[in-house]
């Protein structure tokens, strides 16, 4: 779908690039007057009201201003210029068979419980911090970034009496705690602690959907298909010649029920008001975006979105965490090897462009990622060459920065399997993201990760 | 149902507000004049001609694609959406095409993972034949649906080696709810044998059968209970299990209410669906009951955001584009995101937004009127009527009138200002909401 938004939108284009431009070569931004400045710690709602009465109090004069245009502009300048860091946070949804994406060759056990599974012995390439262990072939991507020492492994991740509910176990893992209840995410009660009221794209999910995970309770967040894809002007109709000042007029309209006491109204609001800021925010990328490096070809968006996610990062654009679901169905009850392996492969291999990507770029530095999934899934296989929900499951820490060294020991299929035949966990991931918060993200973790301080924080960083 | 319920019931007044919520949280909104017709016959009459209706029909043109061609929902991609969204747009009985959309989030079925639309759309009329009636002879009918095998490899659980997931998500999701003490892992093992035996397969061509020799015939134990039981004691044990009503009603009433409910309401409703699971006197209950009206707005779910706005402009499908914007909006139909169905609660997002944004856009289309006034009010007149005359807060009223005034005072066209003011009203929180 093209998201040419025409030239009405050629002049402020132009101007926000300059800005971001301008701003990325260390120029103060704010001007006085500016509606409101990054980082006043005012609540979302009182900014937004700001917003709404400035905007009815320009109808009585001649201009139509766009506060929310002046707003992305201070954001972008009071943030390009900074090397903020970014967490990007892969789910693999489903709970991948970590078993064999790191599978056990060493151990006969592993072959007796899985007689048609089982990867062959000759298999993949061996992993270097454990002779049991080798990776399955299509994740071979990731283990090159492992022999560069950019990633460290978590061969047996999970926590205590873990729950085999897929909506379950992955709740817990979006809210950091083992809380039924809570409906923030743990990276959105970080953005809320740490984020600005003006910046959706601080927490950003690369879907259609908002990953949980990044829900907050009072800062703004964004969620976007791909970089390119957040132009307005409808498909397949001639552009309206009023097409910008509608959009801008639907962001006035929605700053005003934004402060609704009617729930639902305050929502429609809140998110018609935050999506022109993201309009504004992305402008730049209306037209597209090149990257330095090859993405695997797929008709599964996560590539595209990676590239895009490296070309925000690299035009200075405001990000903190990113969520992004990889491709692939990881619940594998049935015939699991040709699901694991396509889906393993082009998560592994766009990771790998990703990451290159950075490297090109010359921003990785800047750039952790985690790789999570709800559960692993049982040691021994069922009827149908597939596998049930199990317990401890497999993790990531890819980059430049992180330490390359495995977090946890890998118990084995012998003796470290639970009463239901299920991996046990040797590290609990409370733990890597209380180390994530404070390593990475330099925010202390205690506010969080509930109980977080009964963990150990691995050591993660370089 | 008032003298005989112990439910609230609603005291307020019934107007065309009142109506307006009703028909959009229970069908797909109102076209022009329906919300006022609906008023003039009381809650109580107006419910009842949603979940009772007297026919169940198609009215008005049958769907085609862009081109003219009818729909082929079993085979082209994308033409399974667009029969559904015509059936909602054309029905004569929309609280029972309501209820067909709760079932499917329920049941979250995905033909990601079914690869046949055809089953999908099988199972779709299970639910659309059982939308009102018992829910103990939908949840019989979808455990052993040759859909609902193929998602849940019910179809792959064999004595030997049973499979657990259907039988994990029809305790966790289906009838008990995870969380509640409800059920152990162990019974959730022994559910799995009591459901195993059914067979079938989409891409080797085999038929969905039961097949005796591949069914656990041994004891199982589930929720403390000893027997050889097969499917239906499975479907029996959770619909007699104490916890089943809870969760049904605390499930079912979050489809309508954004709010929670008061001890006094889950302990009525408890009691009318455990007298015999029926689902017809829940809804009526929870249509009629104060929160309903009075409690805050809810956003409405993509399908029936588009499919209202079609009908609030006399509109019918005409476009394969509804598929790939309810996808964009997150909910494109047969493709639930997963087995716990959509999220009610988080429809809109920057993203999804957009896709609205388009979704109101593309309804009112690209036509210009020729002799619009210059009267900001006047303008705002003719931008109602062109939507239906739906309610529309005096808030957006004045900011869409201020602007209409802004943009004539900079000399433009007043069939652009009126064409720009009918896709404010069309994409203004008043009509994402209901």
């Amino acid at each position: 779908m093209s998201d040419l938004d025409g030239c009405r939108d050629c002049n402020r284009t132009e101007f926000l690039r300059k800005a971001i431009a301008e701003a990325g070569r260390g120029l103060p931004g704010i001007e006085p007057g500016m509606p409101l400045p990054a980082g006043t710690g005012m609540s979302r709602r009182s900014f937004v009201s700001r917003a709404a009465g400035f905007a009815l109090a320009v109808y009585g004069g001649s201009k139509l201003s766009s506060y929310a245009f002046d707003d992305g502009i201070a954001q972008a300048a009071a943030d390009a210029a900074s090397s903020q860091r970014v967490l990007v946070s892969v789910f693999l949804s489903g709970g991948i068979d970590s078993l064999n994406v790191l599978f056990p060759a060493g151990e006969p056990a592993y072959y007796s419980l899985r007689p048609t599974i089982a990867l062959s012995q000759s298999s993949g390439k061996p992993y270097t911090e454990d002779s049991r262990l080798r990776w399955h072939p299509a994740a071979s991507g990731i283990a090159t970034l492992h022999d560069e020492g950019k990633v460290s492994v978590m061969p047996a991740i999970g926590y205590a009496n873990s729950d085999k509910s897929h909506f379950t176990s992955r709740h817990y893992w979006e809210v950091g705690a083992t809380d039924a209840t809570l409906r923030t995410g743990w990276l959105g009660r970080y953005v809320d602690a740490v984020g600005k009221p003006d910046n959706p794209l601080q927490g950003l999910t690369l879907d259609v959907a908002l990953q949980p995970a990044i829900a907050t309770a009072k800062m703004p967040v964004a969620t976007l298909e791909a970089a390119d894809q957040y132009g307005f002007a409808p498909p397949g109709i001639a552009p309206h010649p009023l097409e910008a000042s509608i959009i801008e007029e639907a962001a006035n309209i929605g700053a005003l029920h934004a402060k609704s006491p009617d729930a639902g109204l305050q929502t429609a609001g809140s998110i018609a008001f935050e999506s022109n800021q993201l309009y504004q925010q992305l402008a730049s990328f209306r037209w597209g975006f090149s990257s330095p490096v090859a993405y695997p070809s797929s008709t599964d968006p996560f590539p595209h979105r990676l590239a895009g996610l490296a070309a925000m990062i690299a035009a200075g654009l405001p990000l903190g965490v990113v969520a992004i679901t990889s491709p692939g169905r990881f619940d594998t009850h049935a015939t699991e090897a040709g699901t694991l392996q396509n889906g393993l492969q082009l998560t592994s291999d766009s990771l790998l462009a990703f990451q290159r990507d950075l490297e090109a770029r010359g921003i990785a530095d800047r750039v952790l990622i985690h790789v999570w999934s709800e559960f692993g899934r049982r040691a021994a296989e069922n009827a149908s060459a597939g596998t049930d929900h199990g317990s401890a499951g497999i993790g990531f820490l890819i980059g430049t920065k992180v330490k390359g060294q495995q977090i946890g020991e890998f118990p084995g299929v012998t003796s470290g399997l639970d009463g239901q035949g299920n991996l046990t966990p040797t590290t609990d991931f409370r733990a890597v993201y209380g180390a994530m918060l404070s390593q990475w993200l330099n925010t202390d973790p205690t506010q969080i990760i509930p109980g977080i301080a009964a963990y150990q924080l691995p050591s993660l960083l370089k | 149902m008032r003298a005989v319920s112990a439910v609230p019931f609603y005291q307020g007044a019934f107007g065309k507000e009142q109506a307006e919520r009703l028909l959009w949280r229970a069908g797909f909104g109102a076209r022009e004049g329906e919300a006022e017709a609906l008023a003039q016959r009381g809650l109580t009459a107006a419910v009842q001609s949603l979940t009772r209706p007297a026919s169940q029909t198609l009215v008005g043109p049958d769907p085609t694609d862009e081109k003219g061609r009818a729909l082929q929902p079993s085979t082209i991609p994308g033409h399974d959406h667009l029969w559904w969204l015509d059936r909602m747009v054309r029905t004569t009985a929309p609280a029972v095409e309501r209820m067909t959309l709760v079932w499917h989030s329920w049941f979250a079925t995905s033909n990601l993972g079914v690869q046949s639309q055809q089953l999908m759309l099988n199972q779709n009329e299970l639910f659309r034949q059982n939308a009102l009636g018992s829910f103990g002879d939908i949840l019989n009918g979808v455990t052993v649906d040759p859909a609902m095998l193929v998602w849940l490899n019910g179809n792959q659980n064999v004595k030997s080696h049973p499979n657990e997931n259907y039988g994990r998500e029809m305790m966790e999701l289906f009838t008990l709810g995870a969380n509640r003490g409800a059920y152990t892992e162990t019974d959730v093992r022994e559910n799995a044998r009591a459901l195993t035996g059914w067979r079938g397969s989409v891409s080797a061509g085999q038929p969905f059968i039961y097949d005796p020799n591949q069914h656990d015939t041994g004891t199982k134990t589930i929720f403390g209970q000893s027997g050889n039981f097969d499917y239906h004691d499975s479907c029996r044990l959770c619909l007699a299990h104490p916890l089943h009503p809870s969760y049904f009603v605390l499930k079912l009433w979050s489809y309508f209410i954004p709010v929670r409910y008061d001890a006094t309401t889950l302990h009525a409703l408890t009691q009318m669906y455990a007298n015999g699971n029926q689902i017809l006197p829940v809804v009526e209950a929870i249509l009629t009951h104060p929160l309903f009206y009075e409690g805050p707005r809810m956003v409405k779910p993509p399908v029936v955001f588009n499919a209202g706005l079609l009908r609030m402009r006399g509109e019918y499908v005409n476009n394969s584009v509804w598929s790939s914007l309810g996808q964009q909006a997150g909910q494109q139909l047969f493709y639930p995101p997963d087995v716990g169905g959509w999220d009610y609660t988080r429809w809109l997002n920057s993203a999804t937004y957009r896709s609205r944004w388009f979704i109101a856009a593309l309804v009112q289309g690209a036509g210009k009127p020729t002799d619009s006034p210059t009267d900001p009010s006047k303008l705002w007149q003719r931008s109602i009527q062109f939507w239906g005359f739906p309610t529309v807060s005096a808030q957006t009223q004045a900011l869409v009138e201020a602007f209409a005034k802004a943009q004539l005072k900079r000399g433009n066209d007043p069939a652009d200002v009126e064409t720009a003011m009918r896709r404010l009203i069309g994409s203004s929180p008043d009509l994402q909401t209901a």
